[in-house]
């Protein structure tokens, strides 16, 4: 099972870090991740598995959000993507 | 392996083109709670609505939190209570105020199914709930209630529609100190769906299942902001792909969400309804849409057409992303609770005639409208049964639900708040239908119904 984590807003110093701090705190494992700085805009979005995390997802975003005050994040299961983009 | 484009593309449609599951909503079985004591009826009646659908409110939410999408209101429909009055008899005012119990102990918004379905003509329990309906709604606050009065198999209840002319004005009258708030809550059927999630109109047919969930999904929002990104020159079948392709991506996610919540709920997804059903935040509009194809204010010449192409390219998507389409599916035009069809209305581009017309081509009927509060209940009627004949002609559902603003001054308009929205007063014709309505009897099924 995975879920997809975006993160989005002002760029800043050590999003990245406190991001991937805050994941491996949960024990969710990354498996893909892609980002970019666009007009000092920062996108992130991190594949993850959820199979041995220790929280649920809405509690993920909670504490997401908490390391990265300001910024808007979303913690979503995969197959919501899955279903609405693939038949 | 997921995409980056498409998962920016459902954040975006979620939080900013307002993207969301209108409802999930429990259609149950009362049949086997029908008792010749009424207050044992009652009994029966909350103590199996409470025991399927306690969990309903906590499921949607679970599901709304793993998915990140909002699940806007969680329901429960039930059989016509008018069959239950039949074997009870007594003051069908008490199943209302016991769904009205158990809808606040379980949490839900709204519970329908103080309904009858009459379109033949009145079996036992029928006249009475529709008589109980004004004081039924007038004391609770979760009910919704309907009444089918014709269908295309068996023609239109003359009888019916002329009582619920009379019904419509007295629920308005008796919720007369609450914005005439009853009148938002009943609608009068042709050709009414058993398996439709949406209220006010969800009721629970007799041939469905004992238990079932069936989901109604949004999104006027979404389609609209993907016109708006189509180019100005793109042809009107262009268009209609487009539509099809944002309704099929809609659709999918509805899909998701039914068969998991069945799923935990333990019992059987029944359907999907396709409908793009606005709410009255800015944008989440099937007016806005109209305009987005190019007319200048919903309503004007040109506004048909728009919405038949609109309605068709929703169905053509969404029947191939799901496994179960039902319920009304379609476009859905209700005045009150649509931003651009309330500005269209203030406008003076958008009328009732119009709006007549509009519901030939899409789901449902004249929806939502204000009409003034000294409107005759033999106009109401009238009303009625013009729609009525739209939807038995075409073979498709037709609904009225207007508000008579009972008490308020030309001029002003009725506030309902919430998903309700508002709306203003708009003028219907003043010269009387009530030798016709006083006529009764019923218009004979049209030939198109014999299709055997």
């Amino acid at each position: 099972m995975k879920a997809v984590v975006t993160v989005i807003g002002n760029d800043m110093v050590g999003i990245l870090a406190k991001v991937s701090c805050a994941l491996a705190d949960k024990n969710a494992n990354v498996i893909e991740m892609t980002q970019s700085v666009l007009d000092g805009y920062f996108a992130m979005i991190v594949v993850i598995n959820i199979e041995e995390m220790t929280c649920t997802i809405d509690e993920l975003q909670t504490y997401i959000k908490s390391v990265v005050e300001g910024l808007e994040v979303h913690v979503m299961h995969e197959n919501i993507f899955n279903s609405m983009h693939r038949i | 392996m997921l995409n980056l484009n498409d998962i920016m593309e459902t954040i975006t449609m979620i939080q900013e083109e307002d993207l969301d599951i209108r409802t999930i909503t429990m259609g149950i079985s009362l049949l086997d709670c029908a008792d010749t004591d009424i207050d044992k009826s009652c009994e029966k009646v909350y103590n199996k609505i409470y025991s399927r659908a306690k969990d309903l409110v906590a499921v949607g939410e679970t599901i709304s939190k793993k998915y990140g999408i909002p699940i806007v209101n969680k329901r429960v429909a039930v059989t016509p209570i008018s069959m239950l009055v039949a074997v009870s008899g007594g003051d069908p005012v008490k199943y209302a105020v016991t769904l009205d119990r158990v809808a606040n102990d379980i949490g839900v918004n709204f519970i329908g199914g103080f309904s009858a379905l009459v379109h033949k003509g009145f079996s036992a329990g029928d006249a009475e709930l529709i008589g109980a309906i004004p004081r039924a709604l007038a004391v609770t606050e979760h009910v919704c209630s309907s009444v089918n009065v014709g269908s295309t198999k068996a023609g239109i209840n003359m009888d019916a529609v002329a009582l619920m002319g009379r019904i419509v004005r007295e629920t308005a009258k008796l919720t007369q100190d609450r914005q005439c708030i009853g009148a938002a809550k009943l609608v009068v059927f042709c050709n009414a769906p058993e398996d439709n999630p949406f209220m006010a109109g969800a009721f629970h047919g007799v041939g469905e299942p004992d238990c079932v969930l069936n989901v109604g999904v949004s999104g006027p929002g979404v389609v609209r902001a993907a016109l708006a990104k189509a180019s100005k020159d793109a042809t009107m079948d262009e268009i209609a792909e487009l539509i099809k392709k944002t309704a099929f991506k809609i659709t999918r996610m509805g899909q998701l969400v039914g068969t998991e919540a069945a799923q935990m709920l333990n019992v059987p997804f029944g359907i999907i309804d396709l409908s793009l059903a606005p709410t009255p935040a800015i944008g989440d509009s099937v007016a806005y849409i109209l305009e987005e194809i190019g007319l200048e204010k919903c309503g004007t010449h040109g506004t048909t057409a728009a919405l038949a192409m609109l309605n068709d390219a929703v169905k053509k998507g969404g029947v191939m992303a799901s496994s179960s389409v039902g319920g009304l599916s379609g476009a859905f035009i209700p005045v009150s609770e649509d931003a651009g069809m309330i500005a269209a209305a203030r406008a003076g581009a958008l009328s009732i005639e119009k709006l007549e017309a509009m519901t030939a081509v899409c789901s449902v009927g004249l929806d939502m409208i204000v009409i003034p509060g000294d409107t005759p209940a033999t106009t109401i009627s009238a009303i009625i049964a013009d729609e009525a004949a739209i939807g038995m002609v075409n073979s498709k559902t037709t609904a009225v639900r207007v508000i008579p603003a009972i008490g308020v001054e030309e001029g002003k308009e009725l506030e309902f708040g919430g998903l309700l929205g508002a709306g203003p007063v708009m003028k219907v014709r003043k010269e009387s239908s009530a030798t016709m309505i006083s006529r009764g009897g019923r218009i004979p099924a049209p030939i198109q119904s014999l299709k055997n």
